[in-house]
């Protein structure tokens, strides 16, 4: 059955995640699940970000080229020494430099702890605790450390790439191996840290923000039409509870069907057409109320097959 | 009139009537949900970074908020199957627990913090990287020295064309000399300082990142560029003018080579930790020395802007030996100084 509820569900998808789930421990005492995130996800921040600091870039620049030709005129750009163009050009500079080292610490010290690109899918930087003790601050020292790293594994790797440094033979090669090194660090640890969080003792993981649903058993009470015995609701457990509840929630006609004439045939059941969502939601309420009752008694069914 | 989606505050719906619903674990949560939603806006402000927008009221009931929450969340977790409000309440008390135990100083704090004494008591810290760094780089210049000394090909081996500008071996006194004079005035000389700043920072945070591959990057970073300065001295004082050279170089110096020295000595730290971590395992040695390099690398930064202004200005415009030599003595005794003897600040509880 549970093959028929989820069609997409990917055991092998599902199976990476889990690798990439963690428990963080709140001084509460609380164990809060926190998801890693994807290399891909990192990389692709990246790329975001860095598209946003080269497209910042190329417009803040132009602008400064326009109001440098604007204040002299092209023809007496030869004489410098005008202070608007010279004040403009350590505008420049000290630009170039700030992209470089500026944007990811300025976002990463901010309330979010995520550069734009992180936050557009969904991603901060975490202290990493400690193996087995409470999670802990975010410092500025961390943020610092992290992003100073970034130099010898973005910059310098892209640097040394654009300035055709491979062709400068052995050395070049040797070069090569060398930042590679930094670059493909994410993947031989099973956190995905690149150097520089291992230095400043982070790592990056998911944050996306939740919206609190309806209740589901606000619908109209069915319980006179519909009564389940107990041998019909020990058939399920608690992830096809879940199931159930995801597709209620999507509330499309194909999936509502399929999933009544999965349950009906197994519970030995006949029901009208028609009349799939209601039977549906009053097996939910039904199930979900005997499962908490087990649990609230200390049994608990992972599964059909527990 | 019309009321704009993209205004209007996120309202928080009453709960419904909680007696409707038919499942206990539906009514405890009906029963709580007012409260988690406070907190989502509270937490929803915070992220924004608009503090200003949360009332009083709210701001006061935060800490409660906040253990409401997590309690529900224990609860919720041994009696209910909801899976949307269990996820709900993880995302909420996550990003809340985010905000709560995020970092509660601002950067200017953490900057007041720093420079009164965070840094100073960081460079203690690392005083035998230091020691390292130094010495590292003294036996730099003496290779840099003696290898131009030996053979004068050395010195177009190690030292890049663009920069010799002409200043090679066996060049004449005259030329020599007029290099190190000052310039007339003060024009274009900013645009150079914020290009040399920009450049040595570079060269000071690429030290201190190699320092994770056990800090051998990091020597061989230092003992190239301390060759370089070594073949030039030789240069200068084969021409008669080590003094006139010294007293140029100590201008922006003193500060620039101590900057370049912390770099190394905080890279060197990591490396050292790293490669020797003793009883920790290696990850939280890493991370300790990171967190403490990356400190003394902050004000590294801070300091080569000096060092820049300096060698855009203060280099172009004086000419006299003596007073450069004094300039770059005054910055080396200030910098010993505040390093020395500027006490850790009081560490609260922060």
């Amino acid at each position: 059955m549970s093959r028929a509820i989820t069609p997409a569900a990917n055991p092998d998808m599902r199976k990476h995640a889990a690798k990439r789930q963690r428990q963080l421990l709140t001084p509460e005492g609380l164990a809060l699940p926190l998801t890693l995130a994807s290399r891909g996800a990192r990389a692709g921040a990246l790329m975001l970000d860095l598209t946003f600091i080269f497209v910042g870039l190329i417009a803040f620049l132009a602008l400064l080229a326009a109001l440098g030709f604007g204040v002299v005129g092209i023809e007496n750009l030869q004489g410098s020494g005008n202070p608007v163009i010279e004040l403009l050009l350590v505008g420049g500079v000290m630009l170039l430099f700030l992209s470089r080292y500026g944007y990811f610490l300025y976002f990463e010290l901010g309330p979010r702890a995520a550069t734009p690109g992180k936050r557009l899918l969904g991603l901060r930087v975490a202290a990493r605790p400690a193996a087995g003790e409470a999670g802990g601050r975010l410092t500025a020292e961390m943020v610092i450390a992290r992003n100073l790293m970034r130099d010898v594994e973005v910059f310098l790797p892209a640097f040394f790439l654009l300035g055709g440094g491979q062709q400068a033979g052995v050395a070049g090669i040797a070069a090569f191996g060398w930042l590679a090194v930094f670059v493909l660090f994410p993947f031989f640890n099973r956190d995905g840290l690149r150097a520089g969080d291992i230095v400043a003792g982070t790592w990056v993981v998911e944050a996306k923000s939740a919206k609190l649903q309806q209740a589901m058993s606000l619908a109209p009470d069915r319980t006179r039409e519909y009564r389940f015995g107990t041998a019909e609701l020990s058939v399920y457990g608690e992830r096809e509870l879940q199931v159930l509840e995801g597709v209620l929630r999507q509330d499309q006609p194909d999936a509502l069907r399929e999933v009544a004439e999965t349950i009906c045939r197994k519970i030995g059941w006949q029901i009208g057409a028609g009349d799939e969502r209601e039977f549906l939601e009053a097996f939910y309420a039904a199930l979900r109320a005997h499962l908490e009752s087990g649990m609230r008694f200390g049994k608990r069914k992972a599964d059909k097959h527990a | 009139m019309i009321s704009l989606p993209f205004f209007k505050r996120a309202e928080i719906a009453p709960p419904p009537d909680i007696d409707a619903a038919s499942l206990r674990s539906d009514r405890f949560r009906l029963a709580r949900e007012v409260d988690w939603q406070r907190l989502d806006a509270i937490v929803t402000a915070l992220e924004k970074g608009r503090p200003k927008r949360i009332s009083d009221e709210d701001l006061l009931d935060l800490p409660v908020l906040y253990r409401k929450a997590t309690s529900s969340l224990a609860v919720a977790r041994e009696t209910s199957l909801d899976a949307a409000a269990l996820d709900y309440l993880e995302a909420l008390v996550r990003r809340a627990w985010f905000q709560v135990y995020g970092p509660r100083v601002t950067l200017m704090g953490w900057l007041r913090r720093f420079l009164g004494g965070g840094w100073s008591a960081a460079v203690r810290a690392i005083w035998l990287d230091c020691c390292i760094a130094l010495a590292v780089m003294i036996a730099g210049t003496a290779v840099g020295w003696l290898l131009v000394a030996q053979d004068a090909a050395w010195f177009y081996a190690l030292v890049p064309g663009e920069m010799a500008g002409g200043r090679g071996p066996g060049a004449d006194a005259a030329t020599l000399r007029e290099s190190l004079a000052p310039q007339a005035s003060a024009e274009g000389l900013s645009v150079f300082a914020a290009y040399l700043f920009s450049n040595n920072t570079g060269v000071a945070i690429m030290a201190f990142a190699l320092g994770f591959a056990f800090g051998i990057p990091t020597l061989l970073l230092l003992v190239y560029n301390m060759a370089l300065l070594g073949a030039m001295l030789f240069v200068f004082a084969e021409a008669g003018l080590a003094y006139e050279f010294t007293a140029w170089l100590a201008v922006h110096g003193t500060t620039e080579l101590l900057a370049i020295l912390l770099a190394g000595a905080a890279g060197l730290h990591i490396g050292r930790a790293m490669a020797f971590p003793g009883a920790r395992s290696v990850l939280a040695a890493a991370q300790g020395a990171g967190v403490r390099a990356a400190q003394v690398m902050a004000g590294c930064a801070l300091m080569l802007v000096v060092a820049g202004l300096l060698e855009g200005y203060a280099r172009q415009l004086v000419g006299q030996a003596e007073a450069r030599l004094a300039i770059g003595a005054v910055m080396l005794a200030l910098w010993i100084g505040y390093f020395a003897l500027l006490r850790a600040p009081h560490e609260r509880e922060t």
